[in-house]
């Protein structure tokens, strides 16, 4: 279970997020909707802690992330620590960010092999058998830049899911694709959705929102305006920017 | 389909190799060059130990530089703003201050501090003598590797930049280890710009060792001026140790390619044949 309470964070005198409350039951898909500059990839990078929030908590699993707290203060940990908690928490970004220099399967390995100090052997089966569940069992001594941009992403999320995280966050998965690609990575996230898999999805595809999540997010100007099943806000919006919004992202 | 015509690529060659036939024939025929006498100490046993001289110097300085420049990167990297400044003011002065001058600098040490002493700071140690610890070939090497690590810092830094802001987020958000994500994921993609950049200061290392002349250290440079202040064949001489910078030049150049080569994994989609290669596949048609 994802639990965030009163979380701001300000880049200079820009506040990205003004106060977001937001519990994610575990083995749920969530997907966050929001103008571009809402916050979301903001939101979604400080529950792993690649944004240092300013205010708030987060908790992933009752553990609270980056910090300790003791006698009612709050002490940042060690990046050792940090990186500890990182390596349970998938993240999928926009631009794939694969290793260029690792071949698919090194990419999907290394994770395993150095964070979680597994053995080497038993993590390239688990590597294959997960390439091979993204559909890419033939390309695993391939370069990145030798796959197209849907195979990346795949590749990406096999890599994420290496980790056996209790959650995974994906940032705008399909932004950077091909429209014809976009496809084949909506189908892994079904899988990985119909699997009980701990989903907290930023995209604009709306539908995949309507069909794959349990709650539907819409953000703007750093605040939650509504959330709730896809029904509720998808086809009955309360509220006027949702509507904005749904009316331009639909159109 | 008939192919465009390119006339003047024709005269182009023909007038760049008519060019070239003139000098080749000057080279050969030209008394000056004094071809015999070169052969004569081209192999000649004084010529090839100042030649291991000037390797021992250009290896020295390079390990030592660039093992110098690798903390110099990592402290103008850092967050602190002292380190910052350190290294910042280090690479300034030693980029500043001509080899020549700072060679000499090193060698009259002695005369700004006659004794040297390891220990306590402002406490008690051990003392040295200068001159019994720094001879001149020390010297040498000293001053060649702390000006070689001021550009080799700039160089890694500039190869630790070059590296996308994606992948220290990737590296991170995976969790791995610090040590992990320099040495796996960050260093090898730097590699890439850092190793043109490192090959040319290589090079110019090893010709810089000649400078070293001046401390009167039986390098190379200093080796033929010696056999040509007593025979005063200059010609042939020079040419003695301008063919041997010119094949060590070569053989350092064959392995940057291979070393490029090996870095580039993953950069393209595929990699290139190399030349020999390429000529065996021409061989066998």
């Amino acid at each position: 279970m994802i639990e965030l309470t009163g979380v701001h964070k300000s880049f200079g005198t820009l506040d990205v997020l003004r106060g977001i409350d937001l519990t994610v039951a575990a083995g749920t898909v969530t997907v966050i909707l929001g103008p571009s500059g809402s916050g979301k990839s903001t939101l979604l990078r400080s529950i792993n802690h690649l944004e240092k929030v300013d205010r708030g908590l987060v908790r992933v699993d009752g553990e609270l992330i980056g910090y300790r707290q003791a006698g009612g203060k709050l002490y940042e940990l060690g990046e050792g620590q940090i990186l500890g908690q990182r390596a349970r928490i998938g993240f999928v970004f926009q631009n794939f960010n694969l290793f260029p220099h690792l071949t698919a399967l090194e990419n999907v390995a290394e994770a395993p092999i150095s964070a979680l100090r597994r053995n080497k052997t038993e993590v390239y089966e688990l590597s294959r058998a997960l390439l091979a569940r993204v559909g890419l069992a033939d390309k695993a001594d391939a370069y990145p830049r030798q796959l197209s941009g849907g195979q990346q992403q795949r590749v990406a999320i096999a890599r994420a899911l290496a980790l056996e995280p209790r959650l995974i966050l994906f940032d705008e998965p399909t932004s950077a694709l091909d429209p014809e690609l976009v496809g084949e990575v909506l189908d892994v996230l079904r899988d990985l959705a119909a699997a009980g898999t701990t989903m907290i999805v930023v995209t604009h595809e709306i539908g995949f929102a309507r069909e794959a999540a349990d709650t539907v997010i819409f953000m703007d100007e750093g605040r939650i305006v509504e959330q709730g099943t896809p029904a509720q806000v998808l086809d009955h919006p309360r509220h006027e920017r949702t509507r904005t919004f749904l009316s331009k992202v639909l159109n | 389909m008939v192919p465009a015509r390119h006339p003047w690529r024709w005269a182009g060659t023909a007038l760049v190799l008519v060019l070239l036939a003139q000098f080749g024939h000057g080279l050969a025929t030209n008394p000056g060059w004094d071809w015999s006498t070169f052969a004569g100490y081209f192999l000649e046993k004084s010529v090839l130990q100042a030649l291991l001289l000037t390797l021992e110097l250009t290896v020295g300085g390079a390990l030592l530089g660039f093992l110098g420049g690798v903390p110099l990167a990592a402290m103008r990297l850092s967050r602190n703003p002292v380190l910052q400044s350190v290294s910042w003011t280090y690479i300034w002065v030693f980029r500043s201050v001509p080899l020549i001058v700072q060679l000499l600098f090193w060698a009259n040490l002695g005369y700004l501090y006659d004794r040297l002493q390891i220990g306590v700071p402002f406490g008690p140690g051990w003392s040295f003598s200068t001159s019994s610890l720094v001879s001149s070939f020390g010297a040498a090497l000293l001053g060649l590797a702390l000006h070689e690590a001021a550009f080799a810092g700039e160089i890694i830094r500039s190869g630790l930049l070059s590296v996308d802001q994606g992948q220290h987020e990737a590296a991170a958000a995976l969790g791995l280890p610090r040590r992990r994500q320099f040495f796996r994921i960050v260093l090898p993609q730097a590699m890439r710009a850092i190793l043109p950049n490192a090959a040319n200061l290589l090079v110019n290392l090893l010709k810089s060792t000649s400078i070293v002349y001046v401390l009167a250290i039986g390098e190379l440079f200093y080796q033929v001026q010696v056999i040509y202040g007593r025979n005063g064949r200059v010609v042939p001489l020079l040419m003695v140790a301008t063919v041997w910078y010119v094949v060590l030049t070569a053989l350092l150049s064959i392995l940057q390619y291979y070393v490029e080569r090996h870095f580039a994994r993953g950069a393209v989609r595929t990699l290139p044949p190399t030349p020999f290669q390429r000529l065996r596949a021409a061989i066998r048609g």
